[in-house]
């Protein structure tokens, strides 16, 4: 069996990862879990939240970097911060609440407050105090490079680490697409389907692309939507041969990939809506729509529909259909996988009010569909998965379908690796950069404010 | 579910009935209804109630449910918010809200043998108290609120999913049908492990 050696970390790196397989200790190990919370959740763009969520100066909501409990907020002057939720003197968390608005935060234990860009404002009795609150180690420590992307808000402890524009790289194209679906390309986060499972983390991010599983994890699933057979609907298209569709996988670099379904799809307004499986009021909108809009009704419809994209941007963000869904590490063999509704704006009038209200709707009803009827199949493999890895004399586990058969491929301009839907080409390269991560010694930092 | 013959609005087969006027109907039904001025005293009207959760529960603890969906009328809800609120479900998606054929849905996908979430199946025994019945506006309709334990035996752990449930009760033909089932978990609002059963 393999044991620790010398280098980075005392493991080594290239045993763990190699081209063909992983080994079980990269999902089981806590040392490893460790350092990925500094060495992945940390050293690369993280995703924190959605400007959504915080639309208002001094709202905040509290989320984790890795492990470190934190607030995301717009300050009082509109800044994006991603304040450590840790009081300077004792180390207690501030903040308990998961939402609100508030221009500072005061610690429940012994008094000490903050506004929300940092700065400590206060501290009971500070005449029994030798120091000068006015240096900046009593302000909070923060995520020094915070930036958005299309209102997705990263957060990086690296300084050395390339722009969010320059690390998200090609997988832009994609969330572009994904964005700009609905005319002025707004949407609105609203609650969450969420989810946990006793596995790692990695499960679930090798999971979000990979298009070999589905038609066994979702058998239940899939057979559920053919129940009436009444026409291809929902995931049908894995049924047969799913190799020889249009649909492809693609690995963008830095860990970050897609599963493109749309060239699957009838090439008209309307043609995502014909696949839609079946949600509660869906005729009755869909009739109304067509009586009102006519012809329009159709792509106002595809809104409602589920993108069939499955966007992934390493480490902890999915674009799958239209959740947001977001992966929280909890401990070696425990994650949360938040799926955050999505609903849509009409930032232009395109839509018109009453039309984007029903679609809005019925959009939240077509995301309930697969967290409950198909991602339960998932988690619970994961889970599975995590059992098996108890097996500590088998030790490896396999990500080579697709190897060695270069004719699957090829690569853009860009270095984008294109393949078949059910390749696990992306699987193998974002392991890759996973282990370049851990293999490497990045500078964190937390920035005060001065 | 699918019997050959049925009008095209069989709710089994098509969701028509999930309309804006049914959203804020459900809504408004299920706003501001626990209110001591409302409360039902007379003792046999509670213990119909009472016998129709005790048996509501008793069926699904033993997976009979097509006798369980004899219990609801032809175009129900089975709805478990994401908030503990409740929340309004036209502006915020839920844990659950599913119309009929969905529900149809999730009973025809447990029993595919492939629903690897319930493979082998939770072993549920399911406690129900404080039932308490409200008055509405409506002779013919009852708001019911009772708390619920439910031990959920899966994947060789036995946990529990606690909360209190909200049935809104109509009276047909002298009999109180289940329109709506709101099931609010007490932590409806984080991440929950393998949600698969029906509460």
């Amino acid at each position: 069996m393999l044991q620790r050696s010398g280098n980075g970390g005392g493991y080594d790196w290239d045993e763990l990862v190699q081209p063909d397989r992983v080994h079980r200790l990269i999902y089981a190990d806590p040392e490893i879990f460790q350092r990925e919370l500094t060495h992945v959740f940390g050293a690369v763009w993280v995703y924190l939240a959605h400007e959504s969520q915080i639309p208002n100066n001094n709202d905040f909501i509290t989320g984790k970097l890795g492990l470190r409990p934190i607030i995301i907020c717009r300050d009082n002057d509109g800044k994006v911060r991603a304040l450590y939720n840790r009081c300077t003197h004792r180390g207690t968390t501030l903040c308990r609440w998961e939402k609100g608005n508030s221009r500072s935060f005061q610690c429940p234990y012994h008094g000490w407050s903050y506004l929300n860009n940092g700065r400590i404002r206060g501290v009971p009795w500070p005449d029994g105090y030798a120091v000068d609150f006015r240096d900046p180690k009593f302000n909070l420590a923060q995520v020094p490079r915070v930036e958005s992307y299309r209102g997705f808000i990263f957060g990086t402890l690296n300084m050395d680490a390339p722009s969010l524009a320059n690390y998200l790289g090609p997988i832009r194209k994609p969330m572009d697409e994904w964005i700009d679906r609905n005319p002025g390309g707004k949407i609105v986060v609203c609650e969450a389907n969420r989810l946990k499972f006793k596995g790692n983390w990695k499960l679930a991010y090798d999971n979000s692309a990979d298009g070999y599983h589905v038609i066994y994890s979702h058998r239940s699933l899939i057979e559920t939507e053919a129940r009436f057979n009444d026409g291809e609907k929902g995931m049908s298209y894995y049924k047969n041969s799913p190799d020889k569709l249009a649909m492809y996988v693609a690995y963008t670099g830095n860990g970050h990939h897609y599963k493109d379904k749309r060239p699957n799809l009838q090439k008209r307004d309307g043609g995502l809506w014909a696949i839609e499986s079946f949600h509660p009021g869906m005729e009755h909108v869909a009739e109304k729509l067509r009586a009102q809009l006519g012809a329009r009704a159709e792509a106002v419809l595809d809104y409602a529909g589920s993108e069939p994209m499955n966007i992934n941007v390493f480490p902890n963000l999915s674009l799958l259909g239209n959740h947001i869904q977001v992966i929280e590490p909890v401990s070696v063999d425990e994650t949360n996988a938040v799926w955050y509704g999505t609903k849509i704006e009409d930032v232009d009038g395109t839509i018109g009010d009453d039309v984007l209200r029903e679609i809005n709707t019925l959009r939240m009803r077509t995301q309930e569909g697969f967290p409950n009827l198909g991602e339960v199949d998932d988690i619970t493999n994961f889970e599975q998965i995590q059992r098996g890895l108890a097996c500590l004399e088998d030790e490896w586990i396999y990500m080579n379908r697709g190897m060695d058969m270069p004719e699957r491929f090829r690569t853009d301009d860009e270095g984008v690796i294109y393949g078949p839907a059910t390749d696990e080409v992306f699987m193998r390269e974002y392991i890759m950069k996973w282990k370049r991560l851990m293999q490497s010694e990045p500078q964190l930092t937390v920035q005060r404010e001065p | 579910m699918n019997a050959p013959g049925m009008p095209n609005h069989d709710p089994s087969r098509f969701s028509y009935y999930v309309t804006d006027a049914f959203y804020a109907d459900l809504v408004a039904a299920y706003t501001d209804w626990q209110r001591d001025d409302r409360v039902v005293d007379d003792i046999a009207v509670r213990e119909r109630v009472r016998l129709l959760l005790e048996r509501e529960a008793r069926l699904l603890d033993q997976y009979r449910y097509e006798e369980w969906l004899t219990l609801y009328l032809p175009n129900f809800v089975y709805w478990v918010p994401a908030t503990p609120d409740g929340g309004d479900p036209r502006v915020q998606v839920a844990v659950t809200f599913d119309d009929r054929r969905r529900t149809e849905d999730r009973i025809f996908r447990f029993r595919t043998g492939y629903a690897w979430s319930q493979a082998p199946p939770s072993r549920t025994v399911r406690l129900i108290g404080n039932v308490e019945v409200f008055r509405t506006a409506s002779p013919t309709e009852l708001m019911v609120r009772s708390n619920f334990i439910t031990s959920e035996f899966w994947d060789n752990e036995t946990r529990m999913l606690t909360g209190w449930a909200g049935h809104r009760l109509m009276q047909q033909d002298g009999h109180w049908l289940i329109q709506c089932k709101q099931v609010n978990l007490i932590n409806c609002d984080q991440s929950l492990r393998n949600p698969s059963i029906i509460l």
